[in-house]
């Protein structure tokens, strides 16, 4: 099992994603300017500010040569996870529903928070209990989409977590965290499960999620 | 470049009036004439002035500077180089440093503090290492002030807003709101990096023939003068210097329009595209030296790069790539534009470099060679423009000696009392954690990412000292510290204390002091008062490192800082480092569990003079601290240390702003449990020995229950654990067993009282800085 994490400039969070995907798995960087994904089972697109998150965020790193493998990777059926800017950026490249908007309180904001996993059968959820304790940081993580959009992914089971009772700091529409995509094959959140896989530095509630993808690789294989 | 062209013959050169403009004086300017073999020309003149500024040259501060400690077992880069560095074992060393932008971010808060933190982010990458952490420390008027709201808005979001996206976790600070600091904030960036100890590069250049190569950002007219301008004078109402008995202007919102030109502007992405590059740069061995671009510019860098290596420079301004067209040679020598490095390169090497530069976009160019010369030239394409001996520009600034005198007078406006004479010892312990210089820093620290880089093992509030984990297991801490208001009250006691306060907060989560850092906030020395305060303040800096063996490995001054309303309270920040075997034994500052005993550990004598509480009350500051015996202190953080880094504590929290009451409050906010604390006869009456010691301390039979409740000083710390894990604290240091963690409120009896708190009633109180910023 290999995880591929992009590495654009300005990502902050890929040497972080690097180590947690090795907790469970090979992992190693792909430079945004490669259009190769160098044989990797699954795509991490990781947090940071990708290009500065000039004009919006993650608005340049869709059109990076490397985005270019990733959507056809995901449209292959290939697992991807974005976190924080990686799920702007899969937005941003139309893998995923909806936006992120600045948050409510339009301030870069970092929290613990408390998630509750709506959907615990998915490649990216199937290791979890169900709820998990991950921190959060970020400017931009208000996800919206149109009403009928919401109840549409809410009657799919697209919404994969919410933020529990008041932990929504970011006012995101019905307290959404992370959602997957139809096929379920691609899934962003905002929350940083990358820095959530050691109880020296926090909780290891993160984990779960790169040990979800390995088993969804691994079952593929089989 | 041609060797054999004649300098360039302006017909104008500037005069001696242009000298004073730009901040020399008149002797000085004699001095430049004298070096320079006759008048120099706008492009010499305007770097001179950068070089002899006190911003650079340090000509009122260098000769105290050199009584510090700077050497010791685990120094292996002292002052001097863009940042310091100590060894932190296993093949590794830790830089570190801490800069003021004080007087920009007074003029435009987000820019000012973002490019505070992109300039130490600089020095520390700039030596090699990358960038682990930013710390900061804030000064600012009282809360109640809208222009110190405004300010600590624009502070906090700029901080954020750099250290955030260029992956670089903040990790802790301070902030203090003091009526002293109205018209002049204090906006001081720490940054630590790490590094393989092979890696540190020194900036000398060397090697003649070499190349040199700025990469980075390109050079636009942004913060010129800066250096000299900006940050080497008083801060003036509606721009402007302030005058010596000048008439001040308005006190409130004092317009500083005119002088926002001096501030740079920042672009953390630029920035972290430059960190990655130059840390690249150096992983492949492709440089021989290398040198960031911070105030005065090119100017400075290239100075202090030819002087290290007692080299020449020839550098053509022609080659520089400009942000706007037509700049004068003078202003691409002299601009601040940000995200700027400056290299040496052999020459079969620079290909390699650029193509670097090119991978991570940022622009490289050859604008320069090494010569043997021992002068700095500048050159427009083959034109001459300036020539200057480097060991004049570097060396040769005067050096002023201080005319310190203790003031007669106080010098300080006493604060408006906000607390009701007669309020009780419970009402005033609330009305203490609602002070914002006490309550919980929260609403701040939340706009900052703490965790990137996956090194935190202790967040903000969770311990004294923030604790970031290194590769082999152990971890290094850090804290930084300054009670300005109680080194306004004894310069050199209330430094020793702030140097004691930090070797306190490392002890707390079990780490050992490895080196300090130090930036010297202080106002106009050529005030006698003022240069009293400074030297005081030195001598007691150099004492305190001294007898914790933290020696100095770097630091900055800043001087000049006041404004209409009077000088700052002297504010000596220090930032100290330190090292614990095991990340895993980390200490916490709140209690952990129910049943644990609570002690009070340390040789803590407690007095209300220069306390927060005095300044609730409205009391002027007392002339002189309390003696400390720094060695008793020692023992105790060496015996808390020790403790905490066997496991023996739950917790261990040093005794601050606002005494032992709150303190215990922290104690029981951070861990969510409340306390049962009996303080019995062993404050109030002064003696009382539980294990181990028969000396006497405390309060000194003064019978005030406030001085034993709210009373200040050093050496004291507050400690949770099992009851054989406290008491074996009493082989090395003073141990008074003072209660037990239980429950859910906070009950303190004291001389036949008894007051309770309840949790909710305390978190409510800590929370008061949620309102003021929002």
């Amino acid at each position: 099992m290999k995880f591929g994490v992009l590495q654009f400039p300005g990502s902050c969070d890929e040497v972080d994603a690097l180590h947690a995907a090795r907790r469970v798995g090979d992992a190693e960087l792909l430079w945004h300017g490669e259009r190769d994904l160098k044989g990797v089972d699954a795509v991490v697109v990781p947090g940071g500010f990708s290009y500065g998150d000039y004009l919006r965020a993650g608005a340049i790193a869709r059109f990076a040569p490397v985005m270019e493998a990733v959507i056809e990777f995901a449209n292959d059926g290939g697992l991807v996870l974005g976190i924080c800017n990686g799920f702007q950026v899969l937005c941003e490249a139309h893998l995923l529903p909806g936006a992120l908007l600045p948050n409510a309180n339009r301030r870069f904001t970092f929290r613990q928070v408390d998630l509750e996993v709506v959907q615990g059968d998915t490649h990216f959820t199937r290791a979890c209990t169900p709820s998990l304790s991950i921190p959060a940081k970020h400017s931009w993580g208000r996800y919206y989409t149109d009403e009928s959009t919401l109840d549409e992914l809410e009657a799919e089971g697209q919404v994969v977590l919410r933020y529990a009772s008041a932990q929504n700091f970011n006012g995101s529409l019905r307290d959404i965290a992370g959602v997957r995509n139809a096929a379920g094959n691609v899934f962003g959140l905002m929350p940083h499960p990358e820095h959530a896989v050691d109880p020296l530095t926090g909780s290891t509630d993160g984990l779960c999620i790169f040990q979800s993808m390995r088993l969804a690789v691994e079952g593929a294989r089989v | 470049m041609s060797e054999t062209l004649p300098q360039q013959q302006d017909a104008a050169l500037p005069t001696v009036e242009d000298a004073l403009a730009l901040g020399l004086t008149r002797a000085e300017y004699e001095l430049v004439c004298e070096k320079q073999e006759g008048p120099p020309n706008q492009v010499e003149l305007a770097m001179y002035s950068l070089l002899w500024s006190e911003h650079c040259a340090y000509k009122h501060s260098k000769k105290l500077l050199r009584t510090l400690p700077t050497e010791g077992r685990y120094v292996v880069m002292g002052p001097g180089e863009n940042a310091g560095a100590v060894d932190v074992g296993d093949g590794l060393v830790c830089a570190f440093k801490v800069e003021s932008h004080n007087h920009p971010s007074a003029v435009e808060p987000f820019q000012g503090a973002a490019t505070g933190v992109g300039g130490i982010l600089r020095d520390i990458f700039a030596i090699g290492a990358r960038p682990i952490a930013v710390l900061d420390s804030l000064r600012f008027g009282e809360a109640t002030s809208a222009r110190s709201r405004y300010l600590l808005d624009g502070t906090v979001a700029g901080i954020g807003h750099y250290g955030n996206s260029i992956g670089v976790p903040t990790v802790g600070g301070e902030v203090y709101f003091e009526e002293p600091y109205e018209h002049n904030c204090l906006v001081n960036a720490m940054a630590l990096g790490l590094a393989p100890r092979e890696r540190l590069v020194r900036s000398a250049a060397a090697g003649p023939g070499n190349v040199l190569v700025l990469f980075g950002a390109s050079t636009g007219r942004d913060g010129i003068g800066g250096a000299s301008v900006l940050a080497s004078a008083e801060l003036g109402i509606e721009g402007g210097t302030a005058a010596e008995g000048g008439e001040p202007g308005p006190s409130t919102f004092p317009s500083y329009d005119d002088k926002r030109p001096t501030v740079q502007v920042g672009d953390p992405f630029e920035e972290k595209k430059l960190l990655e590059c130059s840390l690249e740069l150096l992983e492949q061995g492709l440089l021989v030296a290398l040198q960031d671009l911070g105030a005065a510019g090119l100017t400075s860098s290239a100075a202090e790069m030819a002087s290290k290596g007692e080299v020449g420079l020839d550098i053509d301004v022609r080659r520089v790539p400009l942000r706007e067209p037509d700049l004068e040679p003078f202003e691409v020598m002299v601009s601040e534009s940000q995200e700027r490095m400056l290299c040496v390169v052999e020459p079969a090497k620079v290909d390699a470099v650029l193509a670097l530069c090119e991978k991570w976009e940022v622009g490289g160019t050859a604008i320069g060679t090494i010569t043997d010369s021992g002068r700095l030239r500048v050159f427009a394409g083959e034109l001459l423009v300036g020539d200057m001996p480097v060991r004049a520009l570097v060396d040769d600034c005067p050096l002023y000696d201080l005319a310190p005198a203790r003031p007669s007078e106080p010098v300080y406006p006493v604060p408006a009392p906000v607390i009701a004479p007669g309020a009780s010892p419970r009402d005033t312990l609330l009305a203490l954690l609602a002070s914002p210089n006490i309550a919980s820093r929260r609403p701040l620290f939340e706009h900052y990412d703490a965790i990137v880089q996956s090194r935190t093992v202790r967040r903000p509030e969770q311990a004294d000292a923030a604790v970031l984990q290194l590769p082999d297991g152990s971890a290094l801490a850090v804290s930084i510290d300054c009670n300005g208001r109680r080194v306004a009250a004894d310069p050199y006691r209330g430094t020793i204390e702030a140097v004691l306060e930090c070797a306190s907060n490392l002890a707390c989560v079990g780490a050992e002091p490895l080196g300090t850092t130090n930036n010297l906030n202080f106002a106009n020395p050529e005030k006698p008062h003022i240069a009293w305060q400074l030297t005081e303040a030195v001598r007691g800096l150099g004492e305190a490192c001294r007898a914790l063996e933290a020696p100095i490995v770097g630091g900055n001054v800043s001087l000049y800082n006041e404004g209409a309303s009077g000088p700052i309270y002297p504010t000596p920040v220090i930032g100290m480092v330190g090292r614990l075997p095991d990340a895993a034994r980390a200490g916490r500052l709140g209690f952990a569990r129910e049943g644990d005993t609570i002690a009070l550990v340390g040789p803590f004598a407690p007095s209300l003079p220069a306390s927060e509480l005095a300044k609730l009350r409205g009391e002027a500051l007392p002339d002189g601290l309390p003696d400390i015996d720094v060695g008793a202190v020692r023992s105790a953080q060496f015996a808390v240390r020790g403790a905490v880094g066997v496991g023996a504590l739950s917790s261990a929290h040093d005794i601050a702003e606002g005494g032992l009451a709150t303190a215990l409050a922290e104690c029981c906010l951070a861990g969510g449990l409340g306390a049962e604390v009996e303080l019995g006869g062993a404050l109030v009456h002064g003696r009382e020995a539980v294990h181990g010691s028969e000396a006497e301390h405390g309060g000194e039979d003064s019978g005030d229950p406030f001085e034993a409740l709210f009373g200040e000083g050093s050496g004291g710390f507050l400690v949770s654990g099992p009851v054989s894990g406290v008491r074996s604290l009493g082989r090395r240091t003073y141990v008074r067993v003072i209660g037990t963690v239980r429950g859910q409120e906070l009950r303190i009896a004291l001389g036949g009282q008894s007051m309770n708190w309840s949790l909710e009633e305390l978190s409510s109180a800590h929370q008061a800085l949620a309102e003021l910023f929002s």
